[in-house]
Order: structure tokens, then sequence, then C-alpha cells
């Protein structure tokens, strides 16, 4: 008699056939376009064929097998890496502090990157670490020095956030996230003047960048991914129940603390294994999230693995775009989401009565 | 009534011993002695800071606190919080109500104490849900965005998650104080019926003397963080302790159901 009830919310399976196939377009697309352009359908067999046990012909020259597997592949994978894992992110800490405008930068954890970076970077030159001008990839200490500094900043504001006491509420945490940054990137703008002869090397850092540095900043960054990211979707019902805020959550029997200092550890270690590879990439946490929110509805159930999709294809996409719009040169592929993501947020922000 | 199942929970619903709060340094309520049987409807009235919001928030576990406390038998203090959420409900004064959820949505999250953590609701969660709506009138909105509804909706979906808890005791705090006089009678019949048909014990705090008293079994007025009366409503709504207590000017008139107090004017 209740066939016609309405369900609870859920992934449905439309939903989830959309996230594969924009997963999907972004991967052919990325591989397929670029200095040398490529039939997408041949891409596609080459694709099928790295499977192993599978042996399909797809008609590239070897040249191009190698353009697609050992220059584009690498680079394509370290997109969708770090765009999931910005997106689950972002998605992750407006559930946890019930603001819909969190996202990996509000705790001061881009700005602590920042400022790991640019020490590792200038600690680089003083003991002459670095390699010549112009290195292909990123010199192994600058990420773990990214790291340090984002678990630095993350742990600061949450000590900051918790010496509220009684009075703890999200929004003091997110105030302490504030005061975090301002002094991380006092820091930072003080180390850039002192410095000049590096501040070109920060400054690339900075604006966001992919490398095309092989496997190695992949598989830098898989663990990590895969890691937070589960913990991340595993916690997804629980940021449900966390929107009612913390007293009701409570009384109905979730631990809505326990839950936050979980997702904030994840969010924040994901986001700096992102950072740390990837430079500092605005607007992914925000965009995303919001979209998939305005599409498939405002359960977290639904957004996080959502999420993880769109923001996977969209930074590959955003990538593409960095590397072929003015190619030869490249441009930041921070600048390509804020040039893209601005607007359309401020769209979605007009048009949305759902926020 | 169902005695076979009273008899299971223990005598009482709730049993307060001694019971005090100290929030940021200040003993907001002490000394409080309190017994609520099973299936009874009490109301805790009291002037604006005496304490009540407080004792209900302590009863539902959400406040450290000194004394003893029992929940059907069960130290309040020694329950898991998922267990304690089985036995006790509660409707906070002013709800969140967080945007864009679906109605079906907010009253599963009342099923939180018995989905694991870090899984997803079964089938008999659905139909928990499915059946609180049912009951309470609100299959038409089951898809409709909380923010959306009228107050008298919203009180409806906020007493369903409550209910959808499956807990024998339900505290509300104010739970009509959004609402005009018809939607307050609709929503404090249908608690009175949920009661009587289903064996639920009700502690709410309210505001409106009048209404208070029609619907409440016992009444327990409190000032200053004290209980300083109890019992039967007429011998709590009493032109002389309401003037003591909320130095207010009333008359008491009998009523069919309880007495009615009338604030009147000074100097007539």
């Amino acid at each position: 008699m209740r066939v016609s009830g309405v369900e609870p919310a859920r992934l449905r399976v439309r939903w989830i056939a959309a996230g594969v196939a924009a997963v999907l377009v972004a991967l052919i697309a990325g591989l397929a376009l670029g200095p040398v352009g490529l039939n997408p359908g041949g891409v596609f067999i080459e694709l099928i064929d790295l499977i192993p046990g599978v042996s399909l012909h797809s008609g590239l020259s070897p040249s191009e097998q190698a353009i697609v597997t050992q220059l584009r592949l690498p680079r394509v994978c370290l997109g969708l890496l770090v765009g999931a894992i910005l997106a689950l992110a972002g998605g992750c800490y407006q559930g946890v502090f019930r603001n819909p405008l969190a996202d990996p930068y509000l705790l001061g954890i881009a700005a602590g990157a920042g400022l790991g970076a640019t020490l590792g970077i200038i600690g680089g030159h003083a003991f002459e670490l670095l390699p010549g001008a112009g290195g292909s990839g990123t010199p192994i200490y600058v990420p773990f020095a990214a790291f340090a500094g984002a678990l630095v900043a993350v742990t600061l504001t949450y000590a900051l956030g918790a010496a509220g006491g009684s009075a703890r509420t999200p929004a003091v945490l997110v105030l302490a996230g504030v005061a975090v940054t301002a002094f991380l990137t006092a820091g930072q703008t003080y180390l850039q003047q002192r410095y000049v002869e590096t501040i070109r090397e920060v400054y690339t850092w900075i604006m966001g960048r992919l490398t095309t540095a092989g496997w190695h900043d992949v598989l830098l960054v898989l663990p990590f991914t895969v890691v937070t990211g589960a913990v991340m979707l595993a916690y997804r019902r629980q940021l449900d129940v966390m929107s009612v805020g913390d007293a009701e959550a409570e009384s109905l029997g979730a631990h809505p603390r326990r839950t936050r200092l979980v997702l904030v550890i994840a969010a924040s270690l994901g986001t700096a294994a992102a950072v740390s590879v990837s430079g500092l990439i605005g607007f992914v946490g925000i965009i995303v999230p919001h979209t998939v929110r305005l599409m498939a509805g405002s359960s977290y159930r639904v957004i996080l693995p959502l999420s993880a999709m769109f923001g996977a294809a969209f930074l590959a996409l955003a990538d593409l775009g960095a590397r072929t719009l003015t190619a030869p040169d490249e441009i930041p592929i921070g600048v390509v989401t804020a040039f893209f993501g601005a607007p359309f947020f401020i769209v979605i922000l007009r048009t949305s009565r759902r926020l | 009534m169902r005695p076979r199942e009273n008899d299971r929970l223990g005598p009482h619903a709730v049993s307060v011993r001694g019971a005090g709060v100290i929030l940021d340094g200040n003993q907001i309520i002490a000394g409080i002695d309190l017994d609520v049987a099973t299936g009874e409807w009490l109301t805790i009235i009291g002037p604006n800071g005496a304490g009540k919001s407080t004792l209900l928030r302590t009863l539902g576990g959400l406040l450290p606190f000194a004394g003893d406390i029992e929940l059907f038998g069960t130290p309040l203090g020694r329950m898991r919080r998922r267990d304690r959420a089985r036995l006790v409900a509660s409707v906070a004064q002013d709800p969140v109500v967080p945007p864009g959820m679906a109605v079906v949505d907010y009253v599963l999250l009342g099923r939180t104490p018995y989905i694991p953590a870090l899984a997803g609701e079964s089938a008999a969660d659905r139909d928990a849900v499915a059946k609180v709506l049912a009951r309470l009138d609100l299959e038409r909105f089951a898809g409709r965005r909380l923010e959306s509804l009228s107050g008298g909706e919203r009180q409806r979906v906020f007493l369903a998650r409550a209910l959808a808890q499956g807990a024998n005791l339900l505290l509300l705090d104010e739970p009509t104080s959004a609402l005009d006089i018809g939607h307050q009678q609709d929503v404090l019949e249908l608690v009175d019926k949920l009661r009587r048909d289903g064996g639920l014990t009700v502690i709410a705090t309210m505001h409106d003397l009048s209404i208070a008293g029609e619907y409440a079994q016992r009444m327990v007025l409190m000032a200053g963080g004290r209980v300083v009366a109890s019992g039967r409503p007429r011998d709590v709504l009493t032109q002389d302790l309401l003037a003591r207590h909320y130095q207010a000017r009333v008359r008491v008139i009998d009523g069919e159901q309880g007495p009615l107090v009338v604030p009147v004017r000074a100097g007539d």
C-alpha cells in the first residue's frame, strides 16, 4: 500500500553512472588532447589494453602509446586523485563545521602547507640540496615539508579552537582557522621578502600545478588518498546526524565531537598529501560538493561519494585546460580552477534556493 | 497501559535523588528529588531562569550532574550513549533545521541509536520511519524539505524524529511555544494520545500555565534551580504559589480539565 512512499536519500544508480561517465570523459580527454592530438577511440582501447590479461591493438604508434601511458596517464591520474580528495575533504569540512563555506583552506591547512614548502625550498637552497633550475619532479623533501606544515597548522587550529572550553562551537574552530591562516601567511610573506632569489620557485608552487614527473608523485599521494578517502566515506552518514548540531546529535546517541576529530584529521591528511604534490589549488573543495548538493540532494550519504567522482573529473579537466589553453606554456592549475570556478560558484549562489 | 512492559522497565520511568548541575561555575539546579511513574505526564513550570530546561537536558543525559538519576531503573551516568538514546528521546526548544533536508531523512535520524556508526540503515529502520510518518499523518510531507513546512507541521516532524527513536520516555522542552493555540492543542493532544496508546512517559516544560495544567497529571514548580512545589495541577497552580514565585498577579479559575490561570492587571 506504500508502494509510492518516499524513500530516504541514497545513492541512485543514475548518479553513480553519471559520476563514472564524468571520470571516464575526463580520463580519455586528458589522454587524447595535448600538443599531439590522438584518436580518443584508440586511447580508450590503449587503456583497456593496460588491464593485465587483456591484449588489444589500439592502432596507436609506439611513440603515441608512450605519450599515453608514460607521459599523460600519470598526470591525469594525479589530477583525478587530487581532485577527488580535495572535493571529499571540502564536503567533510562543510558537514563537520556545519558551514557551507568551509573548505580545505579554511583551517589554515593551505597556509601551513605553503609555509612548510617555502621553508623546504629555502632550506634546500641553503644546503644546496636543490637540483639545477627546472627540475622535473617535486624535490622529495618539499612535499614532506608541506605536509609537516599542514599538520602543524591543523593542530594549532584545533588546539586554539578547543581552548574555548565549554563554549566551544564550530564557529570558534573556524575563527581559530582564520587566526592561524593570518599568522602563517605573515610568516610566508616575510620569508618571500627575505629570500627573493627563491621567490619564483615558491610562487610556482603556490599557484598550484600538476607535474609530469611520471608515476613518482602518483605513488606518493595514492596511499593517503585511499586511506583518508575510505575514512571520510565511511563516516558519511554520521555527517547527516551532525547536521542537527552537537547537542541533538548527542541526544540521538551519536558522538559528534569524536566524529569531528576523526574527520578533521582524515580530511587534513588527505588535503596535505594532495597539496604537497599539486600546490595550492582552490575552489575544488567548495564548488564540487555544492554542485553535487544542488543536483542530487543534501544528504552526505550522497554528497561525499559523488563529490569524489565529480571532483576527480573536474580537476583532471582543469589540468587539461591548464596545459593546452596557452600551449606550449602552462597556466597554473589554481588559476584555471579559480577562473572557471569563481563565476560558476556565483551563478550557483544566485540561481539556487537550496543552499 | 501495558503492565507487562511496565514491570520490565521498573516502577519508575525516572528517579532523581539530590541532583545538581554546575555550568561554568554557576549552580544552575540543586537538590532535585523527583519520581515519575511510567506512563505519567509530568509538566515542569517555573519563571525564566528557574532551571527547567537544565533539568530536562540533564534527564536527557546531555549535561554532567551530581547526585543520582535513574531511568527505568538504570543509573543514567553508567548508560552508553546509544542505549540511553533508545530509552529517552528529546525535542529541543528550538531544534536545528538542517538546510535542504527532506522530512523522511530527518525522521530517519531518529534511528541513529539502532544503526551501527559506519553502516547504513536497515529495512527495519526504513519501516520504522514509514510507520511513524503514517502515525503522525506526515506521509504527504515525506519528500518535502523541512524548512518549507509551517510551524505546526514542523513540530510534528520534530516529534516524529523523537518517536522514531522508539524510546519510552519523551522529553519536550516548550513544545508549543512557537505555535498558535489551535496547533498547540493539536500537538499536545497528539502527544497525550501517544502516551495513552503507547505507554509513553512524558516530561515537558511549559510556559502557558492553563494549557500545562490541562494536560499534566502532575506538575513541578521550579524557582531558583530548586523544586518549590509539586503535586496535582490544582495543588501547584494556586494564586499564592504563582504570586510568590512568578511575581505575577493571577486569578485561578476552575476549569473542566484543570485550573485555568488568568493574568490580571494590578490595581483592580
